[in-house]
């Protein structure tokens, strides 16, 4: 029973990265821009859910004004910063993400505070499923592995069934071909920038109730996020599920087997991909 | 080329003004001196990498704060551990970890690359930071610099805020003249070969994957360097020095410079320090200085956006500006 629980919290650990992870893919994998300041969506989400719940009361009405204020910051750093980036290096990319974190990080000190701050979980989903004696399931991270589900699912059909798909995966797979066959490459950037961004804001407000909101929570899982992406092979939507579910159970198993070790498995397994398809899991040689 | 004369003049007169530095300043001066020192040694060092081969680490750090762990680690609580000991150690575990580790990420390229080397530091900050090895978030104190003495003669006495300087300083040269070497050595210049175009030299016959797993062993030993000295100057090692914000931030100071030209990092690590004291100071920016890194971000921002190639590409512009004013008046007359 112990374990059943620790593999449902792996799932949905894995399926939260999922949300990250995917995003972050899609605009390696499209746009061919490294945004380090992924991971800060991912503050920035839980720190709306932070201040929208204080206002507002509730989480289910801090979720949409939460993920319309995402996509509007998404959409104007794509139009001031990245759209700027696309020819350049990966360095420049890697510096300007770099310095966007820091003005971030710093923002968030001086509206926030550096203190851990909670977020309530929503009234309705606030009791537990005894599974024994002792042990019970919380509903809420049973909720949130649904909604995770629901958004994969609904993200797999609409690369794989519309046209703005049939565009995603067009621009992924040559840019330059899309581009002159009539897709409209600006466009189609900005909408995946802004929708990669609120789906890590998203990622970031639901789980502000499990993970709590404090200083430096981008960054760390960032990182987590980039070892997704290798393991799965940059621009693979399947990749990404795959790793990110291998990630969030090695990590969840990891920490209850060998609690001192469990910092470097994920490492360990990215090392040993490495070795072995240095490519990705998902990207043919 | 007109430049190399300029530069070369530059070049020694900076040398000049470092050496004459300490006469005039106060300690905390000469402190502040050597640690930018330190840090353009930890630039130049990634820039063989960034500039000079074309391989974007973000991960410099680990090797950087493996060796500073190293001298922690090997020195005796209460006594100064022998200099000529400990430096050789720590440098050779930032390369064996850079071999280790450069085995595997030189397997991937591009956008790989740089999320592997991230990935690989914050694995080394995690045994730091999760085990008891280096005594987990908290660090480790170094209570006495290590002891130079040699053959029973004492050359520098390196708890002398002075002399400690100027072994940095020395070091420093010595870094500089030994990249210098390596890269007009044909080592160098296959490296140079790679960045430009990779599956050029390997059909030339050139072992790519050897020559840049060369150039990455060799960076991560000038890093241990580095982060050695830094270990001895400040006395204090933690997980910090490890983790992904201190590799950018050398990664920035090697675009603020300038990559690809040596004296870049050695401009970028004096212009970062600086404006980095400059945005902390609370008598200029009062409560928001310690949000120094707020004004840094879009400094950064700027620096891509704007001057990409760094200050030294700023410099030799003006400079060359200058020739040809001199030039067009010379002609006028």
């Amino acid at each position: 029973m112990f374990y059943l629980i620790q593999l449902l919290n792996g799932v949905q650990y894995g399926l939260l990265l999922f949300l990250l992870a995917s995003g972050l893919t899609l605009i390696f994998g499209i746009m061919g821009v490294m945004n380090l300041a992924h991971g800060s969506f991912y503050m920035i989400g839980a720190y709306l859910a932070y201040w929208l719940v204080k206002i507002t009361g509730g989480l289910w009405l801090a979720i949409p004004l939460g993920l319309a204020i995402a996509l509007i910051i998404g959409l104007a750093l794509e139009q001031t910063f990245f759209s700027r980036l696309y020819k350049r290096d990966h360095l420049y990319q890697v510096l300007l993400t770099f310095g966007l974190i820091l003005i971030f990080e710093e923002l968030r000190s001086i509206l926030f505070g550096d203190d851990v701050h909670g977020v309530a979980v929503p009234a309705l989903l606030d009791f537990s499923i005894p599974l024994t004696d002792t042990l019970s399931y919380p509903v809420y991270r049973l909720f949130l592995t649904g909604v995770c589900l629901m958004l994969a699912g609904a993200m797999v059909l609409v690369i794989r069934k519309t046209r703005l798909g049939m565009m995603i995966r067009a621009g992924s797979s040559n840019r330059e071909m899309a581009a002159s066959l009539g897709v409209n490459i600006p466009l189609l950037f900005a909408l995946v920038f802004a929708f990669g961004t609120a789906l890590a804001a998203f990622a970031g407000m639901v789980a502000a109730p499990i993970s709590s909101v404090f200083p430096g929570m981008g960054n760390q899982i960032l990182i987590i996020c980039f070892v997704v992406v290798v393991i799965g092979g940059i621009g693979s939507i399947y990749g990404a599920m795959i790793a990110s579910l291998a990630i969030g159970l090695a990590d969840t198993l990891g920490k209850v087997l060998a609690p001192e070790l469990s910092g470097i498995a994920i490492y360990l397994l990215m090392a040993v991909i490495l070795l072995w398809r240095p490519q990705g899991l998902a990207n043919k040689a | 080329m007109p430049n190399i004369s300029l530069s070369r003049t530059a070049l020694l007169s900076g040398v000049l003004l470092l050496a004459a530095f300490p006469l005039t300043g106060a300690t905390f001066y000469i402190q502040l001196g050597a640690k930018i020192m330190i840090m353009a040694i930890f630039a130049l060092s990634l820039d063989l990498l960034v500039g000079h081969t074309g391989l974007v680490s973000l991960g410099h750090a680990a090797y950087f704060g493996l060796a500073a762990y190293v001298l922690a680690l090997i020195s005796p609580k209460y006594e100064a551990a022998s200099l000529w000991l400990t430096l050789p150690m720590a440098m050779i575990a930032a390369a064996t970890a850079a071999l280790i580790i450069g085995f595997l990420v030189l397997r991937t390229t591009g956008v790989y690359f740089i999320m592997v080397t991230l990935a690989f530091a914050q694995m080394l900050y995690a045994v730091f930071h999760d085990t008891k090895l280096g005594g987990g978030s908290d660090g480790i104190y170094i209570y006495v610099r290590p002891d130079a003495t040699i053959a029973g003669i004492k050359p520098v006495d390196l708890e002398n805020p002075v002399q400690f300087y100027y072994f940095v300083l020395v070091v420093m040269i010595a870094v500089y003249c030994l990249l210098s070497k390596a890269l007009h050595a044909p080592f160098g210049r296959a490296l140079a070969g790679i960045k430009i175009n990779e599956s050029r030299m390997r059909s030339l016959g050139y072992p790519v994957f050897t020559y840049k797993l060369g150039a990455f062993v060799f960076a991560g030993a000038l890093a241990g360097i580095a982060g050695y000295l830094a270990a001895s100057q400040f006395g204090f090692v933690n997980p910090e020095i490890l983790a992904w914000h201190h590799s950018g931030t050398v990664l920035m100071m090697v675009i603020l410079g300038g990559m690809g030209k040596l004296h870049g990092p050695l401009i970028g690590a004096f212009a970062y320090v600086l404006l980095q004291d400059f945005f902390s100071a609370s008598s200029v920016f009062g409560a928001y200085a310690k949000h120094w890194q707020l004004a840094m971000g879009g400094l950064i921002v700027l620096i891509v956006l704007v001057l990409p190639h760094g200050l030294a590409d700023l410099f030799e512009r003006v400079a060359h500006l200058n020739e040809r004013r001199d030039a067009n008046l010379a002609g006028e007359e």
